[in-house]
C-alpha cells in the first residue's frame, strides 16, 4: 500500500473490526477492505452501496455472472488483486472453476451462453479502449441480452473500473490463495456491505 | 437496477461536493483529468489512463510537492471515478443509440 494512512491511519473503530477479522478469517486483513473503511464517509460507505447493489441487487444476471464480468473487467485493467480476488468469487458462486479460468483464458471459445460472451466482449473493449459505440450495443443486444442486462452489466464494469484503478495506483498487496478464498467465502455469504 | 443509479450519483456528489481536505474545484479537476498542474497531472493522468503504471515515485512526487497523503487520497479517488464515470455515459449513450432510448 502506497499511502500510510490506507495501512494503518484508521479510526479506532476500525482498528478494532480489523483485530476481529483477523481472528475469524485467520487471514490478514486485505488492502480492499483497508481502503473502504479509511475515512469511510469520503468513499467507502457510498462505494460499498453502489457496489452490493450491482454485486448482489435484483438483477437477470446470476452473482456468478457479475464476479466473473468483475474479474474480466479486472483483467482489462491489467489489476492482479481484483482478478484473483472476484475469480475466487466467480468460481465458488458457480461451484466451478474451470468456467473463469476458461473466460479469463480466451473468452472466444470459453464454454458460457453466448449473451455473456458478447456482454464481456463489450466491457472489455470499454476498458480498453475507453468507448464503445452504437454497434458494439447492437451486437450484445443481438446476442439475447436485454437493454436492462446491459445496464447492470455496466454497473459492474463502473464499480471495477474505479476499484481497480484505485487498487493499481495504491499497489494492493497481493495475498496467497488462502486468503482470496478467505475473502470469497465472505464475500458470498455477506456481499459488499 | 435503479437504486444503482441513485448510488452512483451518491458517490460523484459525495466526492465532489462534500467536505474534504482538498478544494472542491481540485477534486473537480482530477475527476475530469484537467487543468492540473505537475506532478499532479501526471499521476492524476495515469490513475484514469492506465492505472497499473502508477509507480511509487508518481505518489512520491505528489507527496513531496507538499500535497498530504489525505490529500492524495482524495485526488486519486475522484481521478479514478472520472474515468470510471466517462466511460459509463459513453456506453450508456451508445446503448440509447442502438435501442432508440427505449
Amino acid at each position: 500500500m502506497r499511502l500510510e494512512i490506507l495501512d494503518r491511519g484508521h479510526a479506532f473503530g476500525a482498528k478494532v473490526l480489523f483485530a476481529l477479522i483477523r481472528l475469524v478469517s485467520r487471514q490478514p486483513v486485505v488492502d480492499a477492505v483497508k481502503l473502504v473503511m479509511y475515512r469511510p464517509d469520503f468513499y467507502g460507505t457510498p462505494m460499498k452501496k453502489l457496489v452490493h447493489e450491482a454485486m448482489r441487487g435484483p438483477s437477470a444476471w446470476s452473482v456468478g455472472d457479475r464476479e466473473l464480468m468483475a474479474a474480466f473487467v479486472s483483467k482489462a485493467n491489467e489489476c492482479e488483486f481484483c482478478i484473483k480476488a472476484h475469480g475466487a468469487v466467480a468460481a465458488k458462486a458457480y461451484g466451478d472453476g474451470t468456467k473463469v479460468v476458461a473466460v479469463l483464458a480466451d473468452l472466444e471459445t470459453a464454454p458460457v451462453d453466448e449473451s455473456l460472451r458478447a456482454t464481456l466482449r463489450m466491457l472489455g473493449k470499454l476498458v480498453r479502449e475507453g468507448a464503445v459505440d452504437a454497434d458494439d450495443m447492437r451486437a450484445v443486444l443481438a446476442a439475447g441480452a436485454s437493454r436492462e442486462q446491459i445496464e447492470d452489466a455496466l454497473a459492474v464494469c463502473f464499480a471495477f473500473d474505479t476499484t481497480n484503478r484505485l487498487a493499481n495506483a495504491f499497489e494492493f498487496f497481493v495475498p496467497g490463495p488462502a486468503g482470496f478464498e478467505a475473502g470469497a467465502k465472505f464475500l458470498l455469504a455477506r456481499g459488499y456491505q | 437496477m435503479a437504486d444503482v443509479k441513485q448510488a452512483r450519483k451518491a458517490v460523484i456528489a459525495r466526492i465532489l461536493e462534500g467536505e474534504g481536505k482538498t478544494a472542491q474545484a481540485q477534486r473537480r479537476a482530477a475527476f475530469d483529468d484537467a487543468e492540473l498542474s505537475e506532478p499532479l497531472r501526471t499521476l492524476v493522468h495515469k490513475v484514469a489512463t492506465h492505472a497499473h503504471d502508477v509507480s511509487t515515485h508518481d505518489i512520491a512526487a505528489a507527496r513531496e510537492s507538499g500535497l498530504s497523503e489525505d490529500e492524495i487520497f482524495e485526488i486519486v479517488v475522484c481521478a479514478a471515478i472520472g474515468q470510471a464515470t466517462r466511460q459509463h455515459d459513453t456506453a450508456l449513450a451508445a446503448l440509447d443509440a442502438a435501442t432508440n432510448g427505449k
